[in-house]
């Protein structure tokens, strides 16, 4: 028996006392056949978004000539596991991929994505790139990602409602919850202003308009300000419209963004925060025809509140055994013809200043959102414990509480900067 | 040691015997359990697991962080308050379901045993799924029964709580039922006879007679509800949106995935998971022990 045991001791030894690693990635070679292996993101209208992309792999594919293009589609709710497991083992990753600005630290630090600055700026139409997009590509300076496209969010209003009650879009940031509740008040079946619990970029402009910000940075740390005077004020004002007289918390205080914009397209809502990219869900809805687009107002009349500059990146994997067909394919999906048939298709906002300065004069629907953009945007702490406070649902649960849960914003802010720290620092 | 050459010979044939089975629990349960204790004492995150950062070993500090943490209490508390609901709530049904099974006609049973087993068969997910169609808000089947048009099932902490308990008692209650009527069948009708002859009432007979000859099944079924309902996932995760308005409907595999796995903190995440563990082995292990000493052996 005891031999037994000592056997079995030996064998727990010998099968190491650290968890296992996989080897630093490294490209080795850089192969210019075979088949290169392309994520992209599935969407609720896919159809259009896989024929612009079909024809984007058929014009590479004829330009390279023993090369195949395979594209699959992801789910955005499952990127997380499906980019980790990809990192983990780069047999089964990608070449290209798509992923969200905001993902961008996490991914860099594990290693992820491989550098391309040198590839951008050798890139003849990189140096059209607007800059301000640009920089939410890049982490320490250098970048991991080509701008695909941008979305920024403005107020989104019923034309025929405001029309009915003899109403004007708000002008400042203040006047939002004061209108809304006139609004609900005469139409009891209407939400004032559809917003949510979970939708942080619905809430962030409020905290920037404010004056707030998420976090301060000092170097390479940071250190969490949603529990500054300003930042609370900003809360204060967003979860005002978490109450039974605008949203109801019941309805409401579970919402992400695409559930406060689907209350709207229902007809259910007289406002909500939404995106240049949910337009063309609006115009297949009960809102069509019946609804208007102002930018989100600061406080001064005239101001525009920050909007938080959100948008996908096409990025080249740095286990890649394909280095400069990925790069190759990268520029030329991203590239500003496939940019403008990515718009025709999704209106995907584009991310070059010349393409974006076109599609804005030949549209007006998107003067709003160009004028977002304009006004200045603003973006989340770049670093990988962004990806962890979000998945811990930090802020999500910090405006919730508020809302729903029976805590104060001095306290609900409290707990989150305390969170936020935690991530910070780990 | 006493034992003659001839015992010792015989553990060791037994213990030959034994080998098979021994290895494949050591393959598929020893040795994920032991990768999971080592990963909990390191600092384990995404970029430790592609090589992109050294790994550091923290001993304990993961179990510090868990067991400091004032959220970490009081999901616990709340995991063990329904798995207590959902445990003693499957019990209840399935055994008053399996007694009245004995009693109905054939056909009566056959429509019984259809409807549980179909609620058995369901995939969690669909059935979650279901059950929130049924009660939604505005187009749900038993708010428009009720004419509760608007109220939220999901919202409220309480009730969000009660709506998941009531779906996981209804697909795990057939697991109880059918383990407990076949026991019941099983009793010879000898014995009952005999209870009869003497005199018993229909009462003292449940209570002296059938339950002792139900007893191991009994344990059986106990066991391995408690083991589901304090690992439940599923059902929290889909019809909570993944733990309830400002996380209020928390319980520990949820917790453990969104503080730890989602967020790449695989050692907290580990942790979090050896303490499931003891917990559940300390709770298996009283509850044996309890019937030990009253006089059952499994």
């Amino acid at each position: 028996m005891r031999k037994w045991l000592a056997c079995l001791a030996a064998l727990v030894v010998t099968a190491g006392c650290a968890p296992v690693q996989s080897g630093p990635q490294q490209s080795g070679s850089d192969e210019t056949t075979g088949q290169l292996r392309v994520w992209l993101f599935d969407e609720v209208n896919r159809t259009a978004k896989e024929k612009v992309i079909q024809e984007a792999v058929a014009e590479f594919q004829g330009k390279h000539a023993g090369v195949t293009v395979d594209v699959q589609y992801i789910q955005v709710s499952s990127r997380a596991e499906r980019f980790k497991a990809a990192f983990s083992d780069p047999a089964s990753a990608p070449d290209v991929a798509e992923f969200g600005n905001t993902d961008l630290a996490g991914y860099v630090a594990a290693g992820g994505f491989a550098d391309l600055t040198a590839d951008v700026a050798g890139w003849a139409e990189g140096k059209d790139l607007l800059p301000a997009v640009l920089d939410t590509a890049k982490v320490g300076g250098k970048v991991h990602g080509v701008p695909w496209y941008v979305g920024v969010r403005a107020l989104y209003y019923r034309t025929d409602v405001f029309a009915e009650l003899g109403l004007q879009p708000p002008s400042t940031l203040d006047e939002i919850a004061p209108l809304a509740r006139r609004v609900r008040a005469a139409k009891p079946e209407l939400i004032g202003i559809s917003v949510g619990g979970k939708y942080v970029y619905g809430a962030l402009p409020f905290v920037w308009a404010n004056g707030g910000d998420v976090a301060t940075r000092e170097g390479d740390k940071y250190t969490s300000a949603i529990d500054s005077p300003q930042a609370k004020a900003g809360i204060a004002q967003y979860t005002e419209l978490l109450r039974d007289d605008i949203c109801p918390p019941a309805q409401c205080a579970g919402n992400g963004g695409d559930a406060s914009v689907e209350n709207f397209r229902g007809g259910k809502a007289a406002m909500t925060i939404g995106g240049d990219f949910n337009r063309k869900s609006v115009d297949a809805s009960a809102a069509a025809g019946k609804y208007g687009v102002v930018p989100l107002p600061g406080k001064q009349p005239g101001s525009v509140a920050p909007a938080f500059s959100g948008g996908n990146l096409l990025g080249v994997l740095s286990g890649t055994k394909r280095r400069t067909l990925a790069t190759q394919f990268t520029q030329l999906l991203a590239g500003k013809q496939y940019q403008r048939k990515m718009y025709d298709a999704m209106g995907n906002l584009p991310t070059f200043a010349d393409v974006q300065r076109a599609v804005a004069d030949a549209d007006p629907f998107l003067k709003p959102f160009t004028t977002t953009l304009e006004a200045g945007t603003r973006f989340v702490p770049v670093t990988p414990s962004w990806a962890k406070i979000d998945a811990q649902a930090v802020l999500p649960t910090m405006l919730q509480e508020i809302s729903g849960g029976g805590k104060d914003v001095d306290a609900a802010t409290k707990t989150a900067a305390a969170a936020m720290n935690a991530a910070f620092s780990s | 040691m006493t034992a003659g050459p001839a015992t010792r010979g015989q553990g060791r044939a037994a213990l030959a015997y034994l080998a098979p089975a021994l290895l494949v629990l050591v393959a598929l349960l020893g040795y994920p359990v032991y990768q999971l204790v080592v990963i909990s004492l390191f600092d384990y995150g995404q970029e430790q697991v592609s090589g992109g950062a050294p790994l550091t070993f923290l001993g304990l500090a993961n179990y510090g962080t868990l067991l400091g943490s004032a959220k970490f209490w009081s999901v616990l508390g709340h995991t063990v308050g329904f798995a207590a609901v959902c445990v003693v709530g499957s019990l209840v049904l399935g055994a008053a379901l399996a007694v009245l099974a004995t009693r109905v006609r054939p056909w009566a049973r056959g429509c019984l045993f259809l409807a549980a087993l179909g609620a058995w068969a369901t995939p969690a997910v669909a059935g979650s799924t279901i059950w929130l169609f049924l009660f939604d808000a505005n187009f749900g089947l038993v708010n428009s029964l009720l004419g509760l048009d608007g109220f939220s099932w999901t919202y409220g902490k309480w009730t969000a709580f009660g709506l998941v308990a009531a779906e996981v008692v209804w697909c795990s209650f057939p697991f109880v039922m059918i383990t407990l009527f076949a026991g019941i069948r099983a009793i010879p009708p000898e014995v009952l006879e005999a209870a009869a002859l003497d005199g018993a009432s229909g009462w003292r007979t449940a209570t002296s007679v059938v339950l002792p000859l139900l007893r191991p099944l009994l344990i059986v079924v106990t066991i391995q509800s408690i083991i589901w309902d304090f690992k439940v996932f599923t059902q929290v995760y889909v019809m909570t949106g993944g733990g309830g308005i400002a996380g209020r409907n928390l319980v520990l595999n949820v917790y453990a995935y969104q503080e730890a796995f989602a967020a790449s903190e695989y050692g907290l995440g580990s942790a979090i998971g050896v303490v499931m563990t003891l917990i559940l082995l300390a709770v298996t292990g009283f509850y044996l022990r309890a019937l030990r000493r009253s006089g059952e052996v499994l």
